[in-house]
């Protein structure tokens, strides 16, 4: 939130606050980091009690020596003052223990910003976890053995991968689908098949002492450990901005190999209890693989149109609309694991599907609601089994056997190497822009394990002689690819200078542009017969909107992108006036001239710093948030990275809206000075949220890339109010805004009588601005009288607080800024040109 | 393919069209052959009906069907380009000249807001209303216009586009 400048305390006083702040919060840290820890072993004694009952009078709290000291009680059993009841909450206990004690731990990283900035969190959390499993294992305790094959696949498995599934960048996934595919299915199989046989081949060696691991026991863990989980390497990539294609390559490698693998890892446990493998088998086994990947795509597919459809529909249970989404997609999940085919195909493209209709139907918030839900989630499942990873590799038993983690880690790399250089020979004719060495270097170093593979290998039944060894071989692959790739490839990416990408290209002229030539592609492709990207996209977009939308969408009012492009930059080049009125102003009255390039005879204005800082204080309280489209990347440790945008956070608070009645708030002379920006009728600036926001091509909205932002109308706004609403301003100079300019000449141009609705930044039409004495207000609360009837967790509706109605003798029409109107749906058709 | 050859001498001055353009012999006969099939009444030329596209001239021959086709073969930057030879026509700076001149209609070497409507309604046809065309229109111009004569120069153009990857978005792999 942009409150105003926090006072300036001197540099001194600031550096002692920011210290003693750290102190403090490293104080608090440890505290209950060391509290929490202190309670772990105390938890689990309590399965050594001596109590039948299960009361245990108070004990000292801590005991690492030894167990508990349950004293017996009297026999006369009086009615229990004060007693604990262990048993009956130590699972729920143990778990939140656990979590809180991991999220500390990210809490600790993040305390000094330089350590995640060169070292991964998974490096950090795994590094927290040996920590933790070190000091357990010094008192003799086990870790809590909670890892098991169902907790893992049905609870912990499905945040992370509806995490990626939900912010993947649906374009760039798209548009290079192909080779995501081919590389994750094709990749993986490789890397599996691969590695296996080199490892069932070094198992014949007799001086290893492995001869007892036969082929489908090999094929079985090479498959585990091709999981990848380049988490770290994307989070690099996108602070870097490396180039797109190899980012989407990455990320989606990532996410299908995560489920060819979870296949292959289903076939091979079946098939390792097999003594024979017949050819049919073989066959068995491929036509398997294809089943259980199709039908992963067509369940989600199918959940993910129900789910749109639903939301349809939820305008009157706004509270629990988050909720269809994640009952949906675990549904989705659930129902996949019980056909045995690909949960992780299926809850991936239920999410993909369902993203882009679903923003569209739900509110703001409920948007927000349900990604910050989503990374949290997953953010948690991945904390915990890193962290699990870490306590793990001190805990249990491991069995070392040299050669075999040697050549297991020999074999790992070299494959993936070969992998991806064979892999792009063939696949490069394919495409458009060929990957050069230096992405097929950073694809091949991208191959760190992870999660995945971690719990794989521990929950592997254990009917498997030899799991120990394949626990500790996953274990040194993991650790070693995560920290040294890990740590290393920042620098790497710097040093090789990967080709990069350039984003927020965010003027309309590129959006424009942009458009253009994709039409003019996609005609061209046309022309020559060949059914390349474009072609199936523009295919898509038109059934999209003729069919889709219209069933999927409730009040389908498509907008294209670059009229919603062109609201975005107009409200934000408001934002940012704000922004530099408010930070230059001081406790002197300023006097600002606005737009003095224009020449003379533009009357100057005169604002008084004060009340600048109240409009600013009001707007920021009251203002709705505005959301821009997300940039394309997004981490699985962060939310998608809305500090760029001005943002100015809405709050509900019916004191605010009283108090605004009361005040009075200009004097009449100011109130000539305020600028005004109109708005649609009734509309709130209800943008939604669009998480792909591409860089070059902000390409047309009907794609399932990212809804469009707009500004709708809340949702459940039965009474539209007729008359447009005005927001107070206070926007006065502007040295260089492109939006002045362009707003002066365009009511320059038009000349129109009713100039005043429709300049925003505009000083010269000021003259036949109406004022707004406090009358207005009153208004206001004549027309907030008329939404009264909706429930009051209606955000859209405080702004209405802000916003003045303007008077009554205004032309509809001619006020609005027609822009920033809803494009009504039944346009004029134009000429054709 | 065996009739490569007697197709590539049923085209006159095809060695003077692969080097002007880059294309390979194979795809020369490919296109070749779509533009027969395009051109469905034989006569050698291309005329607006044959394919329902906005076309400059009002007939095209098989030697600027491919000349157009060749702005969109993506450029290789690697080899070192002599600067005597003309420039190749699948060039950064050609493609943008290409693009320009989808706007330009009257070839005045400018984009005036006319013209700049005309392709934002043909592209945005059913969704805005004119009124929105024409914010959208003044303000596109307002970003690139630098010397404020209310259109946008070739040099303007480009410039406003100089961030993003031309090349990506106006190739084209073409099949052989």
């Amino acid at each position: 939130m942009r409150g105003i400048s926090h006072p300036t305390s001197g540099a001194v006083g600031e550096f002692f606050s920011k210290r003693l702040s750290m102190t403090m919060k490293l104080a608090v840290y440890f505290l209950t980091t060391g509290l929490t820890l202190l309670t772990l072993p105390c938890g689990s004694f309590t399965e050594v009690p001596s109590k039948p009952s299960g009361t245990v009078t108070v004990l000292p709290p801590v005991h690492p020596a030894g167990g508990p000291q349950a004293f017996p009680n009297a026999e006369k059993s009086d009615l229990p003052v004060f007693a604990m009841n262990y048993s009956r909450i130590q699972v729920p206990f143990e778990i939140t223990l656990w979590v809180l004690l991991a999220s500390f731990a990210k809490i600790g990283f993040h305390i000094y910003h330089k350590v995640t900035f060169w070292v991964p969190e998974s490096c950090l959390l795994i590094s927290i976890g040996l920590m933790v499993g070190a000091i357990m294992h010094a008192v003799h305790e086990e870790p809590p053995s909670v890892l098991s094959y169902n907790i893992f696949f049905l609870y912990i498995l499905p945040p992370m991968v509806l995490d990626s599934g939900y912010f993947m960048p649906t374009r760039p996934f798209f548009e290079n689908i192909g080779t995501v595919l081919w590389f994750a299915v094709v990749g993986t199989l490789w890397n599996s098949i691969g590695v296996g046989m080199s490892l069932y081949g070094v198992c014949q060696i007799g001086a290893l002492e492995v001869q007892d691991i036969n082929l489908q026991e090999n094929l079985l863990f090479a498959s585990i450990i091709s999981a990848v989980d380049p988490v770290a390497v994307l989070n690099v990539f996108e602070d870097v901005s490396v180039n797109e294609q190899l980012y989407i390559v990455v990320f989606g490698e990532s996410l299908f190999s995560d489920a060819v693998t979870v296949v292959l890892y289903n076939m091979f446990t079946f098939v390792a209890e097999m003594p024979v493998v017949e050819t049919v088998d073989v066959f068995l086994g491929v036509a398997k693989f294809f089943v259980v990947g199709l039908g992963g795509l067509a369940f989600g597919l199918v959940f993910g149109f129900v789910a749109s459809f639903t939301t349809r529909f939820t305008s009157n249970v706004r509270e629990i609309e988050p909720l269809f989404i994640f009952m949906y997609s675990y549904l989705a999940y659930l129902v996949a694991e019980l056909f045995n085919i690909s949960s992780i195909m299926a809850i991936v493209t239920c999410a993909l599907t369902m993203k882009y209709y679903v923003e569209e139907n739900v509110t703001q918030r409920s948007c927000t609601t349900i990604r910050h839900v989503v990374k949290m989630l997953s953010s948690i499942s991945e904390t915990l089994i890193f962290f699990f990873l870490g306590v793990v590799t001190i805990t249990t038993e491991h069995e070392w056997n040299w050669g075999y983690i040697l050549f297991t880690l020999l074999f790992a790399f070299l494959w993936r190497g070969l992998g991806i250089l064979v892999l792009t020979q063939i696949i490069n004719p394919f495409r458009t822009i060929p990957f050069n060495f230096k992405d097929q270097f950073m694809l091949g170093y991208s191959g760190l394990r992870g999660a995945v593979t971690f719990a794989l290998v521990f929950t592997l039944p254990d009917h498997i002689v030899r799991k120990k060894l394949f626990v500790t071989a996953t274990i040194c692959i993991i650790l070693f690819t995560v920290f040294i790739q890990g740590i290393s490839i920042r620098p790497l990416v710097e040093f090789i200078n990967v080709r990069r990408t350039n984003r927020n290209l965010d003027t309309i002229n590129v959006e424009v542009h942009s458009r253009l030539m994709e039409h003019a592609i996609a005609g061209i492709e046309d022309i020559c017969g060949q059914w390349g990207h474009y072609y199936w996209k523009d295919k898509f977009m038109k059934f999209n909107n003729q069919i889709l939308r219209k069933i999927l969408i409730k009040d389908n009012q498509a907008e294209s992108s670059i009229v919603a492009l062109y609201k975005k930059l107009e409200l934000q080049n408001a934002m940012e006036i704000l922004d530099t009125v408010s930070e230059g102003t001081s406790t002197a009255p300023s006097v600002i001239s606005l737009r003095k390039e224009k020449g003379p005879g533009k009357p100057k204005r005169k604002f008084v710093a004060a009340d600048l800082r109240k409009m600013h204080d009001i707007l920021s309280k009251n203002m709705y948030k505005i959301r821009q489209q997300t940039t394309e990347y997004t981490t699985k440790h962060s939310l998608p990275n809305d500090s760029h945008t001005k943002e100015i956070l809405i709050r509900r608070h019916g004191t605010i809206r009283r108090s605004l009645r009361l005040r009075s708030f200009q004097s009449p002379d100011e109130a000539r000075n305020q600028k005004y920006f109109s708005l649609p009728a009734g509309k709130s600036l209800d943008w939604r949220q669009t998480d792909n926001g591409e860089d070059e091509t902000l390409s047309g909205g009907g794609y399932p890339s990212a809804p469009r932002s707009r500004i709708g109308q809340p949702s459940r706004s039965s009474s539209r109010v007729s008359l447009p609403l005005r927001r107070l301003d206070t926007l006065t100079e502007v040295s260089s805004s492109a939006g002045v300019d362009l707003v002066d000449e365009r009511s320059g141009g038009r000349g129109r009588a009713g100039g005043r609705g429709k300049s925003r930044l505009n000083s010269s039409s000021s003259d036949s601005r109406v004022p707004a004495p406090p009358c207005h207000f009153d208004s206001s609360e004549v027309f907030h009288g008329n939404r009264d009837s909706m429930p009051e967790q209606e955000e859209p509706l405080s702004l209405s607080v802000t916003w003045a109605e303007e008077p009554s003798d205004h032309d509809d029409s001619s006020t609005q800024n027609p822009l920033l109107r809803r494009p009504r749906w039944n346009p004029v058709k134009p000429k054709n040109p | 393919m065996g009739s490569t050859n007697s197709t590539l001498s049923k085209i006159p001055n095809v060695e003077e069209l692969m080097r002007e353009t880059g294309f390979s012999p194979a795809h020369i006969v490919r296109l070749y052959d779509r533009f027969e099939s395009l051109d469905k009444e034989k006569t050698g030329h291309l005329r607006p009906e044959d394919f329902g596209a906005i076309n400059r001239q009002d007939t095209v021959d098989f030697h600027s069907f491919v000349r157009i086709l060749a702005h969109f073969r993506p450029a290789e930057n690697n080899r070192p380009r002599d600067p005597s030879l003309p420039e190749p026509v699948n060039s950064r700076i050609s493609k943008l000249k290409f693009a320009f001149q989808l706007y330009d209609l009257d070839k005045d070497g400018k984009i005036s807001r006319a013209e700049l409507l005309q392709v934002l309604r043909s592209m945005m046809e059913m969704q805005v209303t004119e009124e929105q065309l024409e914010s959208i229109a003044d303000r596109t111009i307002q970003e690139a216009d630098l010397d404020r004569d209310d259109a946008i120069s070739f040099e303007e153009f480009r410039k406003s586009l100089e961030k993003v990857n031309i090349d990506h978005k106006m190739s084209i792999r073409f099949l052989r």
